[in-house]
């Protein structure tokens, strides 16, 4: 009988490391590659472990629906390409998955948006950067100009992600720490956080100005942006909760843009 | 839904807030968001399990200007949609108490 050797990583997004253990090398060193500066050595002050279980590719198109529900006080996070159940007492799930990269990222978005849940933070379809030490968010759906943002950005600037934005609330405010999770840039974000001045909803026009909003508008906003994939009733109204608490704490306003890098000389 | 007795109730676990006068309320089954306007918000205050349908769409004609059939109408449209996001519940008798929730299949 032989014992494949176990490899170890720990992907630390947010401030949330969760140690990743699997058998197979290749894929340890495949998950290495796509988190990058994310990937920290395991340490004894990890809270979160997956096993992951990996398994032959389908034959056949994965579905796209994306199932979370809680069974016995266990997460089963379900998608065509995974299969992952996460027990929050214990910290400790496991991930059932073919080797690729989509399926761990997949799971690691889901259980982050359920972590937050319950600190009054949340995931948000939002590019963020980093300028003079204070963060940004820039939200709007798929064309909006997120990428398009993350792309002029200028060197002072550090982007933190071009599309799934992390919001953690702190005594004093709120802060943003990047994400690997990118969009069309096709790049992980720095990983850093810093305190958020703002949130921009995204409109493209014709030219560069800042428009005021009303918090009716701002919340309905940053809720259709939210990413949160739970149907749990609890859970919703925490979410839902915190995006109340948010805006009326961060300052929400329109940023509308003309796909130039001058847009930046508007966010200070 | 026809002309019989209908009865609605709010359900007890939505996630739903006042903002600058208007009522925000968000499905728990699937986090569709919903903005009501002025009539919606008289029917979800309404909603109480207790007042018949009849009752609430006479409030919406004392309060609007819509004629009675238009706002049972609409009423009914509205609690419809409402419940198949499990936002309220809705019988044929006065609903007392919150109906179990049912699991997914």
């Amino acid at each position: 009988m032989t014992c494949a050797a176990t490899h170890e990583l720990a992907i630390d997004i947010g401030g949330m490391p969760i140690l990743v253990r699997t058998d197979s090398a290749e894929f340890a060193a495949m998950l290495e590659d796509r988190y990058g500066s994310f990937i920290h050595a395991p340490s004894s002050d990890r809270i979160f472990s997956l096993d992951i279980d990996l398994i032959p590719p389908p034959s056949m198109p994965a579905d796209e629906e994306v199932s979370v529900r809680l069974e016995s006080g266990r997460w089963i996070m379900t998608r065509g390409d995974f299969r992952a159940e996460f027990d929050p007492r214990s910290g400790h799930g496991r991930v059932r998955q073919s080797p690729n990269p989509y399926s761990i990222d997949g799971v690691l978005r889901i259980l982050h948006s359920l972590l937050l849940a319950r600190q009054g933070g949340f995931l948000v379809h939002a590019a963020s950067a980093v300028r003079n030490g204070r963060a940004f968010l820039f939200a709007g759906v798929s064309g909006a100009g997120k990428t398009t943002l993350s792309r002029l950005a200028p060197p002072d600037v550090e982007v933190l992600t071009d599309e799934i934005s992390y919001v953690r609330p702190t005594q004093s405010g709120y802060e943003a720490f990047g994400t690997p999770f990118a969009g069309e840039l096709a790049r992980i974000g720095a990983n850093l956080r810093a305190p958020l001045a703002a949130l921009y909803l995204l409109v493209q026009g014709p030219e560069n100005r800042i428009e005021p909003v009303d918090s009716g508008e701002a919340t309905r906003a940053i809720l259709r942006n939210i990413l949160f994939f739970a149907h749990d009733e609890e859970l919703v109204g925490l979410v839902f909760q915190s995006v109340f608490d948010f805006v009326a704490r961060v300052p929400v306003q329109r940023l509308v843009f003309t796909p130039d890098a001058c847009v930046w000389e508007m966010i200070v | 839904m026809g002309l019989m007795a209908i009865y609605a109730a709010r359900s007890k676990q939505v996630a739903a807030r006042m903002l600058g006068g208007e009522m925000m309320i968000m499905s728990p089954r699937d986090t569709t968001l919903f903005n009501l306007n002025d009539v919606g918000s008289v029917i979800w205050q309404s909603a109480d399990g207790q007042t018949p349908l009849d009752e609430i769409v006479a409030r919406l004609c004392a309060e609007f200007d819509v004629a009675p059939e238009v706002a049972r109408q609409d009423a009914e449209s509205f609690i419809q949609e409402l419940a198949e996001h499990g936002i309220l519940h809705v019988s044929d008798q006065p609903i007392t108490a919150e109906p179990p929730r049912q699991e997914p299949a």
